[in-house]
C-alpha cells in the first residue's frame, strides 16, 4: 500500500465511488440532459404527458437507477473538483476546506436526492 | 551546524517550485486535460436540474409545465447545451480511459482495448436507446 493510501484509508474508497460515478454518469447523463435539455425545449418532440412520466419515475426500478445516478454522480463532481481546485488553483494548502465542501456538498446532496426520490411514492 | 549532518530519503519535500496559476493556458494539452476535468461541475449541475424534474414531476401537472417553461427559458437551454458538450467530452475521453485503467480477461486471454472501446459505445447507445423509449414512451 503506498504512503498516501496507508495515511488516509478512505482515498482508495473516494476514488472508487468517483470511477462508478464516471461510468453511470458517462452512460446515462448525455442522453438525459439531450432529450431533457434540449430536445423537448426546442420542441423537436412532444414533452411526455404528466401521467406516463409520473407512472414511469414511480416505477422502483427508475427511483434506484435515478439515486445511483445522483449519489455517484455527486461523488464523482466531488472527488474530480477537488483536485481540479488543488492543482489548477494551486490550493492545495485549504486542502481541509476543499475536502468539506465537495465531500460535504455530495454527501448533502446524496440526502436531498433520496428524499425528492421518496417523494414521488 | 554540525559536521555530520544526516540526510534522510526526504529531499523532495525541500523544493517546492512555484507554479503559475495559470499553467493550464500554456499548453493545449493542458487545456484539454483542464476541461475534461471540469466536466464534473456539469455533471454535477445535470443531477440539479434532475431532481428539479424529479420535483417538478412529483408535485403535480402544473409544477411539471413551469418545469417545461424553465427548461425553454433561452438562459436555461444555453446552459443546457453547454452542460451536454461537456458531459459528451466527460463520456468520450472516460470510454478513451477504461481499456487503460481495466484489463479484462476472457477464458485467460486479455480482452483488447478497442474490444472494451466498441462495447462501450454500444452499451451508451443501448442505454440511451432503452432511456428514450422508456421516456417518450
Amino acid at each position: 500500500m503506498s504512503a498516501t493510501a496507508a495515511k488516509r484509508p478512505i482515498e482508495p474508497f473516494l476514488w472508487a465511488l468517483f470511477s462508478a460515478g464516471g461510468v453511470i454518469s458517462a452512460l446515462l447523463v448525455p442522453g438525459l440532459l439531450l432529450l431533457f435539455g434540449v430536445v423537448l425545449p426546442l420542441g423537436w418532440v412532444d414533452p411526455p404527458d404528466h401521467a406516463h412520466l409520473l407512472a414511469v419515475l414511480r416505477h422502483p426500478v427508475t427511483r434506484l437507477v435515478l439515486l445511483a445516478l445522483c449519489v455517484l454522480g455527486l461523488f464523482h463532481w466531488a472527488h474530480r473538483f477537488r483536485y481540479t481546485l488543488y492543482d489548477g488553483l494551486q490550493l492545495e494548502r485549504h486542502k481541509e476546506l476543499i475536502g468539506l465542501f465537495c465531500y460535504g456538498g455530495a454527501v448533502v446532496g446524496s440526502f436531498l436526492a433520496a428524499g425528492l426520490l421518496l417523494q414521488a411514492m | 551546524m554540525s559536521e555530520n549532518v544526516e540526510y534522510g530519503g526526504y529531499y523532495a519535500r525541500w523544493h517546492r517550485p512555484r507554479v503559475s496559476r495559470l499553467w493550464w493556458l500554456r499548453r493545449r494539452s493542458y487545456l484539454v486535460f483542464v476541461l475534461r476535468e471540469l466536466s464534473c461541475v456539469f455533471v454535477a449541475w445535470f443531477v440539479v436540474f434532475l431532481l428539479l424534474l424529479v420535483h417538478a414531476v412529483s408535485s403535480g401537472e402544473r409544477e411539471y409545465q413551469r418545469f417545461l417553461d424553465l427548461s425553454a427559458n433561452p438562459w436555461m437551454l444555453a446552459l443546457n447545451v453547454v452542460a451536454l458538450c461537456f458531459v459528451l467530452f466527460h463520456t468520450i475521453t472516460w470510454f478513451a480511459l477504461t481499456p487503460q485503467a481495466i484489463v479484462v480477461r476472457l477464458r485467460g486471454r486479455r480482452v483488447p482495448g478497442r474490444a472494451i472501446l466498441v462495447l462501450s459505445y454500444l452499451a451508451w447507445a443501448a442505454v440511451s436507446a432503452v432511456m428514450a423509449w422508456v421516456i417518450l414512451g
